[in-house]
């Protein structure tokens, strides 16, 4: 019999996301049920077990995204998922693991808010609390996938990121995706990437749990490894003990931000589609990118000229790619499905005269081919 | 140096984090002196002991002490603990907490772990208030006591926070005070070599909030009222329900034998591969 080269599925996002994660080492799930993120928990409290891995229901998602934390903190690769109204009670303990540094990963399966909104309707209102949304000054990487497909590679790059640069990564992912069914393509391991935090090699009486490199990430030991050191959510110096030096928090703080912005390039996913000749541009993420494409291909047809950039990384904000985009076209247009999230800041980053137009549904229905469609009219 | 300071030097990390945060006379020190002692008389190896903690004057004890240490976000130490313990169930993981840490913000977490009985040791050091923040009332404040935040009179019941321990499920509850040092290091090994969830409140005193607030004079006289104050199990026994009144029992509350969480999910991988059956 002859083996298929690629394993084809037909997922779910949830389902996808689950994938993902099994195959990039998550051997550690906790979480609280919430829709329209309960698939993750319910699959990875049957596939985690059969693995050796584990899942654990907590008493809420603060108590979720602490056993996360403490698991990576051993050295196992953890994950939560959640939406909205626990993705706001998960705020303290992220700004913890972006303190601490500990590698996780938070999926936020996006619903219509503020408050208990509408638990079963798609929404993309989180993008600035995944940006904003825990105290402090802090840098983030949130990845938005808007295929099934894209569910499966970016929670393997997010976990991929989330070890390398020793930060929480977000997976913000819209309920229609989440709830979407899709074909998709596993590829085989050997073709998967996946990279491994890394470990210290120094005797731990060595070890400076904090130390600066020049990546800006320092090595992160084991807890029960040999290695005894402190993990504090107080601002430490770089032997891990809380410091209230200036000369000592500056630094930390700013290295916390470089490890981000120095290894920008990397971290920047999306798609250019039919941009280079497009007199108007489309950016969009989410469900609302599958709408835009339609939308370009039915504009190109009619004879104008649209073409789309799609954002799979949300935060750091692709910048460069907006600039590229605004080189040819001189008006853009955003839809999404929140009263201006992500425009705000094509509008901050764009310099020049380009004319940035809106699309903002909130109506708890996805903003289809055909609206986008009308308001390329309006504006062309 | 005695034998017992140089025990405990042993495990302090003396030339990097010192002098401490505590003030002259706080009970804590007496509690990490227990702790350390328990832990040596256990024979555990110091990479294999995580101490986790949170916020509050307790919650700055793990930076002192030469072992994995993860000082948290205020209440979640056990949540943080329970991560640990599932990922890495060889490692000792014992979580120090204060009362406003564990039962006020942390209650929840306290109940839920309790249930779940998974093999950790808490240690919750009551000393009747938010000592870190000025001395405001926590849920341990008993009625009709002052505090910054009840200078008229607390109008709040307190928590028993052993007898909620026991209710909630932990395998092991004990109680002791910083007065009865000895008795504390005999609770901690008891709760060490507990497999589940593991219980012991220390009464401890804070003479610079609350005891000030309340005329109860200094250190040493708040451990002579702990003294006064504190029955036996066994003594508790024999007494009448109104002369225990003014007075809080000591001792080994509850010892029972109850699967670990740990355990039970190792049940969950077997029939999830199939090798037993559901």
């Amino acid at each position: 019999m002859k083996k298929k080269k690629r394993k084809e599925l037909l997922l779910q996002g949830n389902e996808a996301i689950v994938e993902g994660a099994l195959k990039a080492g998550c051997r550690f799930f906790a979480g609280y049920p919430i829709t329209p993120a309960t698939e993750i928990s319910e699959i990875l409290s049957v596939k985690l077990p059969k693995v050796d891995g584990t899942f654990i229901q907590m008493e809420d998602e603060i108590a979720s995204l602490g056993a996360v934390i403490g698991a990576s903190l051993t050295g196992t690769k953890s994950m939560t998922a959640t939406s909205g109204p626990g993705f706001s009670l998960m705020q303290e303990n992220l700004g913890f693991a972006i303190i601490t540094e500990i590698p996780c990963v938070i999926v936020d399966a996006m619903r219509g808010g503020p408050s208990t909104g509408l638990p079963t309707s798609p929404s993309q209102s989180d993008v600035m609390q995944a940006r904003w949304g825990t105290h402090g000054d802090h840098p983030i990487i949130v990845l938005c996938p808007s295929t099934v497909s894209e569910c499966f590679t970016l929670t393997i790059k997010a976990f991929n990121f989330s070890e390398r640069f020793r930060n929480p990564v977000i997976l913000l992912v819209d309920e229609v995706v989440a709830h979407m069914r899709e074909k998709i393509a596993i590829p085989d391991d050997e073709e998967i990437e996946v990279f491994n935090r890394v470990k210290p090699t120094v005797p731990p009486e060595w070890y400076i749990p904090y130390q600066d490199t020049p990546r800006g990430v320092p090595p992160m030991a084991d807890f029960g490894e040999g290695y005894r050191y402190h993990v504090t959510g107080l601002t430490h110096d770089i032997r891990g003990f809380p410091t209230s030096r200036p000369d000592e928090i500056d630094p930390f703080i700013r290295r916390l931000f470089r490890k981000i912005s120095q290894n920008f390039g990397e971290m920047q996913i999306g798609e250019f589609f039919m941009t280079d000749d497009a007199d108007i541009s489309i950016v969009a993420y989410g469900c609302v990118a599958r709408s835009a494409k339609r939308a370009v291909i039915d504009a190109r047809e009619r004879g104008i000229k649209v073409g789309l950039l799609k954002l799979n990384t949300i935060w750091p904000f692709m910048r460069t790619a907006v600039e590229k985009l605004v080189a040819k076209s001189k008006i853009v247009i955003v839809p999404e499905m929140n009263m201006g999230q992500i425009s705000r800041e094509v509008k901050r980053v764009i310099k020049s005269d380009v004319k940035v137009f809106t699309i903002n549904k909130v109506d708890s229905t996805i903003i289809t081919p055909e609206e986008i469609w009308a308001r390329i009219k309006e504006v062309s | 140096m005695a034998e017992i300071t140089k025990l405990i030097h042993k495990y302090l990390r003396h030339d990097k984090k010192f002098p401490h945060v505590w003030c002259p006379g706080c009970g804590i020190g007496i509690m990490l002196g227990a702790l350390i002692r328990a832990i040596d008389s256990s024979g555990y190896d110091k990479d294999d002991i995580v101490l986790v903690s949170g916020i509050g004057c307790t919650g700055r004890l793990p930076v002192y002490v030469d072992f994995n240490t993860l000082h948290t976000t205020h209440g979640r130490a056990l949540t943080f603990a329970t991560g640990i313990k599932l990922a890495k169930p060889r490692l000792k993981v014992i979580v120090v907490m204060g009362d406003g840490d564990a039962i006020a913000i942390g209650g929840n977490h306290f109940i839920h772990a309790a249930r779940r009985n998974i093999d950790l040791t808490s240690i919750i050091v009551n000393n009747s208030v938010y000592g870190m923040t000025g001395g405001q009332y926590s849920p341990a404040t008993p009625y009709g006591m002052k505090t910054t935040t009840s200078m008229y009179s607390n109008v709040e019941h307190d928590f028993k926070i052993a007898e909620l321990a026991v209710t909630a499920g932990a395998a092991f509850v004990g109680r002791g005070t910083v007065y009865h040092a000895k008795l504390l290091d005999s609770l901690f090994e008891k709760a060490f070599h507990k497999a589940g969830f593991s219980v012991v409140e220390v009464i401890s005193h804070c003479h610079t909030q609350y005891g000030r607030l309340n005329r109860m004079g200094s250190a040493v006289e708040m451990m002579e009222w702990q003294r006064d104050h504190a029955v036996t199990v066994e003594k508790a026994r024999q007494m009448k329900s109104d002369e225990l009144q003014d007075k809080f029992v000591i001792g080994v509350l509850v010892d029972r034998e109850l699967p670990p969480y740990e355990e039970e999910y190792e049940k969950v991988r077997k029939w999830a591969k199939g090798v037993d059956k559901k």
